[in-house]
C-alpha cells in the first residue's frame, strides 16, 4: 500500500511541471487566482514577485553548477593560469595538455576500466540476486522466511565503516588484498545489497497474484514464474536498483583505499587524488582533467535518463 | 523503514496463518520451499558472512590489544573502552562529528525545504532548476570534493572572485572554523538535491483545499507555510533529518580529500579517527572499539528513525 503512494508521489515529482508554468504569471494554477486577479495591480505585483523568485533560484544555482563548469574549463588551463590572481572564466589559451598528462602519469585508462567493470559486475550481480531474494521473500511461503529476512535486514543497521576492520582481516587471510574481489563480492552479497533486496521485495509484494496463477495454469514452475513473469515486470524497480547500485560502486572510496595498493589496481575515486607533484602538492590542471573525464559521462547519462535517476535515487534515499 | 517492514511482515504472517491451515502439504509446496531457500540463499549467506559475523568479531576484537605491525593479539577485557574514556583525540572527534552533523542538518534541511517550496510554486524554468539542484547528487563524490578543494585554495577560485569584489578571503581549509564550514558546505551542495526531492514529494501531498481555505481566511504565504505546510510535512522533515544525521556520521571521502582531518584535528570526525587508528596507526583493537561506538550511535539514531517512520506511515494512511 505504502509503496504505491510513494511511487505515485515520486512520479508526480518527476513529471515536468512546464504545463502549468506557461500560465503561471496569472497564477491560474491556483483556484484562488480569479479572486485576486480582479485588480490589475495585483497581477502586476504577483508577476514581479514570481520574476524575483526565478532570479533567486538562478543565483542559488551557482554553487550547484558552477563547480562542474569551473572544473571543465580549468582543466584546459596551463598551470600558470590555473591559480591566477584574477580568475579567468575561459582559458586565454585553451590546451588539452593536461589530458595527455592524465594518461602519462598513471595507468588512467586501466583505472577507468577497473571502476567501470567493477561497477558493472556489482550492478548486474546485485540486480540478479536482489531480485531473486526479493521475490522469494515476497511471494514464496517457506518456513523461517521471516527470520531469514530479519537476518538480511540487519545490514541496514551497519554502516560499512563499522565492519571494515574485520572485513579487512578476512580479506587479508584469504590473500585477496590488492585484488578487486572484495570490491565486487562484498557489495553484491553484503550490507550494500540489502537496500536492493528490500526495494525488490516491496515491488514483488505489490504484484497481482493472478499473474502468477496464470503462469501456473500455463504449466510454469516457480523458476519459470520468476524468470518469465515476475522478473520482466519488475523493470522499474530494477532500474532504481541499477542506478543507485552503480553510483555507489562508482563512488566507493574507503574500501578501495583500504584494500588496494598498486596503481594499476586503483579505481577512479582513489586515482583522482594521486595527481600530485614531487612535493605532494596537487597538479590541479591534471587532476581536474582526470576529474572531468570521470564526471562527464555519468552527468551525460543523468541528463538523458533524468526521470529514472531522480526516481531511483529518491527511492533509495527514502528507504536507506 | 523497518516499521513498514514490520507492518508488512505482520500482515504477511497473518495471511500466511490463515492460508496455512491447508489440509496437506503437497510435493509442489515442498518444491516451492526448496526454490525459496535457493533464491534467498546468496543474500542470506552473504549477510551472515559480511555483516553478522564481522559485527560479532568487531566486538570480539574490541576486547583485545591488537597491533598489526607488532603482531600482538592479547585479550585485554575492557581496556580499549577505558582508554576511550580518557582519549582526548576520540573526544575531539566526537565533538567534530557533532558539529559536522548539526551544521549539516541545519543547513541541508533549511536549504532543501526552501528549494522544494520554491520548485513547488510552478515558476517558469522549474524543471531546469530541479535538474541543476539535483545534478551534484550524481557527480562522483571524490570528483566533487576535488573541484571544491581547488576552489577553496588560498589562491583558488573563490578567493579570486572575492578579490574582484575587493574582499581578501581567508585560507579556507587552514582555519579551524572555516575548514569545518567548508566540509559542511561542500557536503550540503552535494546532497541537498536528494532531500529537496523528498520534500517536494511531501509538499505535493499537502491538500490544495487546506491552502485554499487558509488563503480565503486571509493567511499570507509566510503564515500558510508555518501553519499548514510545516505541520503537514513535519513527519518527513523529522525523517529526512535523521537520515541526514546518520549519513553525516559516515562522512569520510570529503574529509580525506579536503582536510585530512586538519587543521590540527578540527575536522577529524569519528569515522576518520577510526580509519586513522586502524590503517595509519595499525591499532586494530582500539579501532574495533571505536567501530563498536560508531555502531551504537548509528543504531540509536536508526531506532529513532523507525519510531518516526511509524508515525509517518500512520499519517500517510
Amino acid at each position: 500500500m505504502k509503496t504505491e503512494t510513494e511511487t505515485a508521489q515520486h512520479s508526480r515529482v518527476t513529471e515536468p511541471s512546464t504545463g502549468t508554468s506557461q500560465s503561471s504569471s496569472t497564477g491560474s494554477g491556483r483556484r484562488s487566482a480569479p479572486l485576486r486577479a480582479v485588480t490589475g495591480s495585483g497581477v502586476q505585483k504577483r508577476r514581479w514577485g514570481r520574476a524575483a523568485l526565478v532570479v533567486v533560484l538562478a543565483v542559488i544555482s551557482i554553487p550547484f553548477i558552477f563547480p562542474t563548469l569551473w572544473m571543465a574549463t580549468s582543466s584546459l588551463k596551463p598551470m600558470s593560469e590555473i591559480l591566477a590572481k584574477v580568475p579567468t572564466l575561459w582559458p586565454t589559451d585553451p590546451s588539452f595538455d593536461a589530458y595527455g598528462e592524465v594518461f602519462r602519469l598513471q595507468p588512467f585508462a586501466q583505472q577507468y576500466w577497473n571502476s567501470l567493470y567493477i561497477a558493472a559486475i556489482v550492478t548486474i550481480g546485485t540486480m540478479l540476486f536482489a531480485a531473486m531474494a526479493g521475490y522469494a521473500f515476497a511471494r514464496i511461503r517457506f518456513p523461517g522466511v521471516n527470520i531469514l529476512f530479519l537476518i538480511v535486514l540487519v545490514g541496514l543497521l551497519v554502516p560499512s565503516e563499522v565492519t571494515i576492520v574485520p572485513l579487512f582481516r578476512f580479506v587479508n587471510e584469504l590473500g585477496l588484498i590488492n585484488t578487486h574481489w572484495p570490491l565486487i563480492v562484498i557489495p553484491i552479497f553484503g550490507a550494500p545489497a540489502v537496500l536492493a533486496v528490500f526495494i525488490m521485495r516491496q515491488f514483488f509484494l505489490g504484484l497481482p497474484g493472478e499473474l502468477e496463477e496464470a503462469g501456473r495454469m500455463d504449466g510454469l514452475g516457480r523458476w519459470g514464474i520468476f524468470w518469465r513473469i515476475a522478473f520482466p515486470l519488475s523493470r522499474s524497480a530494477l532500474a532504481a536498483v541499477a542506478i543507485f547500485t552503480f553510483l555507489k560502486s562508482w563512488n566507493l572510496y574507503l574500501e578501495p583505499i583500504v584494500y588496494l595498493s598498486s596503481k594499476k589496481m586503483f579505481t577512479l575515486p582513489q586515482a583522482l587524488t594521486q595527481y600530485v607533484d614531487a612535493y605532494g602538492g596537487p597538479m590541479w590542471n591534471v587532476q581536474l582533467a582526470a576529474t572531468t573525464l570521470t564526471v562527464l559521462p555519468v552527468l551525460a547519462v543523468f541528463l538523458i535518463a533524468q526521470k529514472q535517476f531522480v526516481q531511483g535515487l529518491a527511492q533509495s534515499g527514502l528507504k536507506g | 523503514m523497518v516499521t513498514t517492514t514490520a507492518a508488512v511482515l505482520a500482515g504477511d504472517t497473518a495471511k500466511r496463518r490463515g492460508r496455512g491451515k491447508r489440509p496437506r502439504r503437497s510435493a509442489a509446496t515442498r518444491g516451492d520451499w526448496i526454490v525459496g531457500y535457493t533464491m534467498v540463499a546468496p543474500v542470506v549467506l552473504g549477510s551472515l558472512a559480511f555483516v553478522i559475523v564481522p559485527l560479532v568479531t568487531v566486538f570480539w576484537y574490541s576486547l583485545h590489544d591488537w597491533n598489526v605491525l607488532a603482531n600482538t593479539f592479547t585479550f585485554a577485557g575492557g581496556e580499549n573502552y577505558e582508554r576511550m574514556l580518557s582519549d582526548q583525540g576520540l573526544h575531539d572527534s566526537l565533538l567534530a562529528s557533532l558539529w559536522f552533523s548539526i551544521g549539516l542538518v541545519i543547513l541541508n534541511i533549511a536549504l532543501a525545504l526552501f528549494l522544494a517550496v520554491m520548485l513547488n510554486q510552478k515558476l517558469p524554468g522549474t524543471t531546469t532548476f530541479r535538474t541543476f539542484f539535483f545534478s551534484p547528487v550524481v557527480v562522483s563524490l571524490v570528483a566533487w570534493t576535488i573541484v571544491w578543494s581547488f576552489l577553496l585554495q588560498a589562491d583558488g577560485g573563490i578567493n579570486g572572485f572575492l578579490n574582484l569584489l575587493g574582499i581578501h578571503g581567508p585560507n579556507w581549509l587552514r582555519g579551524d572554523f572555516t575548514a569545518m564550514l567548508a566540509v559542511i558546505v561542500v557536503q550540503v551542495f552535494k546532497n541537498v538535491g536528494m532531500n529537496m526531492i523528498l520534500f517536494l514529494a511531501a509538499l505535493q501531498g499537502v491538500p490544495e483545499e487546506l491552502m485554499e481555505a487558509a488563503r480565503i481566511d486571509g493567511a499570507r504565504a509566510w503564515r500558510r507555510f508555518w501553519s499548514i505546510t510545516v505541520p503537514m510535512i513535519s513527519p518527513t522533515i523529522l525523517l529526512v533529518s535523521i537520515l541526514t544525521i546518520v549519513g553525516s556520521l559516515e562522512v569520510f571521502a570529503q574529509i580525506d580529500v579536503l582536510t585530512q582531518g586538519g587543521p590540527g584535528n578540527s575536522t577529524t570526525v569519528l569515522v576518520y579517527y577510526l580509519y586513522q587508528q586502524a590503517f595509519q596507526f595499525n591499532d586494530f583493537g582500539y579501532a574495533s572499539a571505536v567501530s563498536v561506538l560508531l555502531f551504537i550511535i548509528v543504531l540509536i539514531l536508526t531506532l529513532l528513525q523507525w519510531q518516526t517512520r511509524k508515525r509517518w506511515v500512520f499519517n500517510e494512511n
